[in-house]
């Protein structure tokens, strides 16, 4: 769904900023028919074929039932409108180079648009006539009835051609119109829309949240009885966010450039004040939630912790661990046998944070253990053995071999809450206090990240990732330096291994799927390589929103397609940005500051100093000194 | 450096070791598979002595330095740093030992800093723990505050060129020039009592050589460094030796002066070929 939005909201925008361009001003628009045809083509085959796919996997069907706006839009037919929409927008994308006149926006983007959007709208069209005539329900599960009524508004076939190939016009018209409005009123249309949207969506958390604050009638205003915005509460949300986005235009964007351009401790005041605010909101924000918000947010939590610790090993350290799940599962089980009395062999019983060390500790030595034979591998064949190594924990926990001290597949159940120095038990039944549990050392891995990262353990970490030859030929013990790594990612993870088992009650074998490990890196690459913030944007976009392995997200309904749009969204991240949700201050820094800083720092330098090959010659090595 | 020791013995024996080499190798060998790329190679550098490698392209010369720093082990013979074998140590234990490298194709930690490109490679003068960074303990802000002065101290070794806002510039962004004299830096930063050059100038304009055989020239006056430097370009070769040792065939054929070397019917045959030398 975002997918297609967020490309198209982010692709190159030639409206935005032809004042800038003194030939496009001058450029007369091109004539509406004249178009690039084989382009339209090429964009409405794929898109057809993809509308074809989304069809397929049933989404329309099963998303059906949730409603957006009620009675007017469902998100299964959300679902078909989003692909007409983008390719009609790219569509009227031009590739803008130096010296080849770019023309002015006009008829043509919106013909163009309508064109290649009711080529894939015509895809649902021939689908529709190839379910009426043929059966193939034999391989496509999909390929039902259900699917053909979805399609033709249960008026016949003939009705569901005409019909999606007009919605497809429709909406590729839409697009390519958005290639031509200006661009305030683009970005006020586009809010508009995503706060519909998101509205929609959250219904839950907002339902949630209103509750807990005790305005369930302005809720109910808002949202139909059986789901969706009622049609009114549409209507007052779009405008209200219309004139939001109207009057803070440009607004926030220099709110954050002035923050950007502080200097020094001003700066560090105004990010500092920025976390309290966060921080703040975090603490308040559960005490008004309800128990599936909580919930939620405990979650994301967990997946924050482990999502830290493995940017330690992969964005810091460089090390790709595939079978990060291994230390998630050492810290749970490690805490399960420590606390609970029904763990079969040895059952001590300790309070939760006295076993919290011994499960550091356990965690620490496996790090090692584990470490020790694969950091002296790179590249590929590291990342395979991790894989390896991730297996051979779950299976080690599953063996019956070991099934006397972790109960084999049975695991380990009726594991006692957490209590925290007798103030509070923290237990699955009270999602609240698991968050500020996950919450409290949330703190201490960011804490540790943020520290480390500016160390000397961090920086050699980074000489590591960047050229490990050389580290060593700096002096750099690389091996220690990697083992360090791992051991401090795998405790971090423990952490909320530990977490994980005090909330559930029970551990087994099945939680600690290598799926585990591949989302959490996952969240790391989506969010942000070696970006704290990142990180934690990446955890509450694809976990909280879209849910992990096995817990719910705020969309329940997209469970069966989490990891389809898991794929479609890392895809789409690699092609668009490769650097991630919120990249690491270093990279934005090297992408959009330096040129800013460079500029300055010539314009105060008195002298002048040419790089490269105009050396100035005059000049003698110890003049320069000062 | 440590001239002005105040006790006699100390003087002594400073000035004993002055004549006794700081890296000597012995019948240095390294085998390939069945090629040898060194052949029995001795080879000694005295403190502040700056010797330069030359040789034909396959002549064992940058094996040399990768043997020296262990990147490569040595078959036969041995290595001796300040007296003491370097044989079997781990790269990074030379280095701390004190022998510093720059690489023929310059390899900086592109995405780190300036300043971070030459704090890191104090990594092993340093030995602050996970513990003190993340108690933020004194002795730890003045690890880190020393480090940041030493390596400003090494960057302003170049002029303005690597200072300023640069300290805070990913290293890619630099020049072709500036980045070989960032590799200088990084070197010297690991405090080292040797530093082996490998083509320092290559790829460089006639201006930046000059400039740059100045400077090596400095490293040992000012640093008090004894430098080994591979080169091509018989200029720098020239102004900065004090001796030139000629490998060819990872053999040892002429050490000397640059006049005499340059003169020597059996080095102008290695760059030549035969019976140019008549």
């Amino acid at each position: 769904m975002s997918l297609a939005e967020l490309s198209a909201a982010h692709g190159p925008s030639p409206t935005a900023s032809s004042s800038g361009d003194g030939t496009s001003d001058d450029a007369p628009p091109r004539p509406p028919f004249a178009q690039d045809w084989h382009r339209i083509a090429r964009m409405g085959a794929i898109g057809a074929i993809g509308q074809i796919f989304i069809s397929l996997s049933n989404m329309p069907v099963k998303l059906d039932g949730r409603a957006i706006i009620e009675g007017v839009l469902s998100l299964g037919y959300l679902s078909l409108v989003v692909l007409p929409l983008a390719a009609g927008s790219r569509v009227g994308h031009q590739l803008r180079r130096e010296g080849v006149p770019f023309h002015r926006p006009g008829a043509h983007e919106v013909i163009g648009g309508a064109a290649c959007g009711a080529l894939v709208g015509g895809g649902l069209s021939l689908l529709a006539m190839l379910i009426a005539n043929f059966d193939l329900r034999e391989p496509l599960v999909n390929w039902s009835p259900i699917l053909a009524d979805l399609l033709a508004f249960n008026c016949g076939t003939a009705f569901a051609v005409i019909i999606w190939l007009a919605i497809g016009a429709a909406v590729g018209a839409a697009g390519g119109l958005l290639r031509v409005v200006p661009p305030l009123a683009r970005r006020v249309l586009w809010t508009m829309v995503l706060t519909l949207f998101g509205s929609a969506v959250l219904e839950s958390l907002t339902t949630d949240l209103a509750e807990g604050m005790g305005i369930e009638g302005l809720i109910d205003w808002f949202y139909a009885p059986r789901g969706g915005l009622t049609i009114t509460g549409a209507i007052a949300l779009a405008a209200g966010s219309g004139v939001l986005a109207f009057v803070a235009r440009g607004r926030i964007k220099g709110a954050k450039a002035r923050i950007d351009a502080l200097e020094g401790p001003a700066r560090n005041r105004a990010h500092l004040g920025l976390i309290l605010a966060t921080a703040a909101v975090l603490v308040i924000l559960p005490m008004f939630a309800g128990k599936l918000t909580n919930e939620l947010l405990a979650n994301v939590g967990l997946f924050v912790l482990l999502a830290l610790g493995l940017n330690i090993v992969v964005g810091l350290a460089g090390i790709l661990d595939l079978g990060y799940v291994a230390f998630f599962a050492v810290g749970s089980y490690s805490a399960a046998v420590l606390t609970a009395a029904t763990s079969p062999k040895i059952h001590p019983e300790l309070p939760w944070f006295v076993a919290l060390i011994g499960v550091v500790l356990l965690t620490g030595l496996v790090g090692l253990f584990i470490g020790a034979p694969v950091i002296r591998m790179r590249g590929d064949y590291l990342a395979i053995v991790t894989l390896g190594f991730g297996e051979i924990i779950r299976l080690l926990f599953l063996s019956d071999w070991l099934s006397g001290w972790f109960g084999g597949s049975q695991g380990i159940t009726n594991i006692p809450g957490a209590e925290i120095f007798g103030l509070a038990e923290v237990a699955g039944t009270d999602p609240r206090s698991v968050f500020y549990l996950v919450l409290a050392f949330c703190a201490i891995a960011i804490y540790v990240s943020w520290r480390l990262e500016r160390s000397r353990i961090g920086r050699a970490w980074m000489a590591v990732r960047e050229d490990e030859t050389v580290a060593e030929a700096m002096g750099i013990n690389t091996v220690n330096v990697k083992l360090l790594a791992f051991v401090v990612g795998a405790v971090l993870g423990s952490f909320s291994g530990a977490i994980f088992s005090a909330k559930v009650g029970s551990v087994f074998p099945a939680s600690f799927l290598i799926l585990v490990s591949i989302v959490i890196l996952v969240v790391v690459i989506f969010g942000g390589m070696g970006s704290i913030v990142g990180v934690i944007a990446g955890s509450a976009v694809l976990i909280g929103v879209l849910g992990g392995p096995k817990q719910p997200g705020l969309l329940a309904e997209f469970s069966e397609f989490k990891l389809l749009i898991y794929g479609a969204l890392l895809v789409w991240m690699m092609l668009a940005r490769p650097e991630g949700l919120i990249p690491s201050v270093r990279r934005t820094r090297e992408l959009h500051q330096e040129e800013l800083a460079q500029d300055a720092w010539l314009r105060g330098q008195t002298e002048d100093e040419h790089e490269g090959n105009g050396e100035s010659s005059a000049r003698q090595p110890s003049g320069e000194m000062s | 450096m440590s001239v002005t020791t105040p006790s006699g013995a100390a003087q002594e024996a400073a000035e004993s070791s002055a004549t006794q080499p700081i890296l000597e190798t012995r019948v240095l060998s390294v085998d390939f598979g069945g090629l040898k790329a060194l052949d029995g190679l001795d080879l000694s550098v005295c403190p502040g002595e700056i010797v330069s490698v030359i040789g034909p392209n396959g002549a064992g010369k940058t094996t040399l330095f990768n043997a020296i720093t262990a990147t490569v082990a040595a078959s036969e013979g041995d290595i001796l740093f300040e007296g003491k074998s370097l044989i079997g140590l781990d790269p990074n234990r030379v280095t701390s030992r004190g022998i510093a490298r720059t690489f023929q194709n310059v390899r900086l930690f592109a995405n780190m800093t300036v300043l971070e490109n030459v704090m890191v490679s104090q990594h092993c003068r340093t030995r602050q723990s996970v513990f003190g960074a993340l108690l933020y303990t004194k002795a730890f802000r003045d690890e880190e505050a020393e480090i940041t002065e030493r390596g400003k101290e090494v960057l302003s070794f170049f002029g303005h060129r690597l200072t300023g806002y640069r300290f805070d510039q990913p290293a890619y962004t630099l020049s072709y020039a500036n980045r070989r004299r960032l590799e200088i830096a990084r070197a010297m930063a690991t405090q080292p009592k040797l530093i082996l050059l490998d083509e320092p100038v290559a790829g460089m304009n006639p201006t930046e050589s000059a400039e740059l055989t100045g400077l090596i020239g400095r490293l040992r006056d000012e640093w008090g460094f004894a430098i080994v430097v591979i080169e091509h370009d018989m200029e720098v070769v020239r102004e900065v030796s004090d001796r030139v040792v000629v490998l060819d065939h990872g053999v040892k054929i002429a050490e000397g002066d640059y006049a005499d070397v340059s003169t020597d019917p059996q080095v102008i045959e290695a760059y030549l070929g035969h019976g140019a030398a008549s």
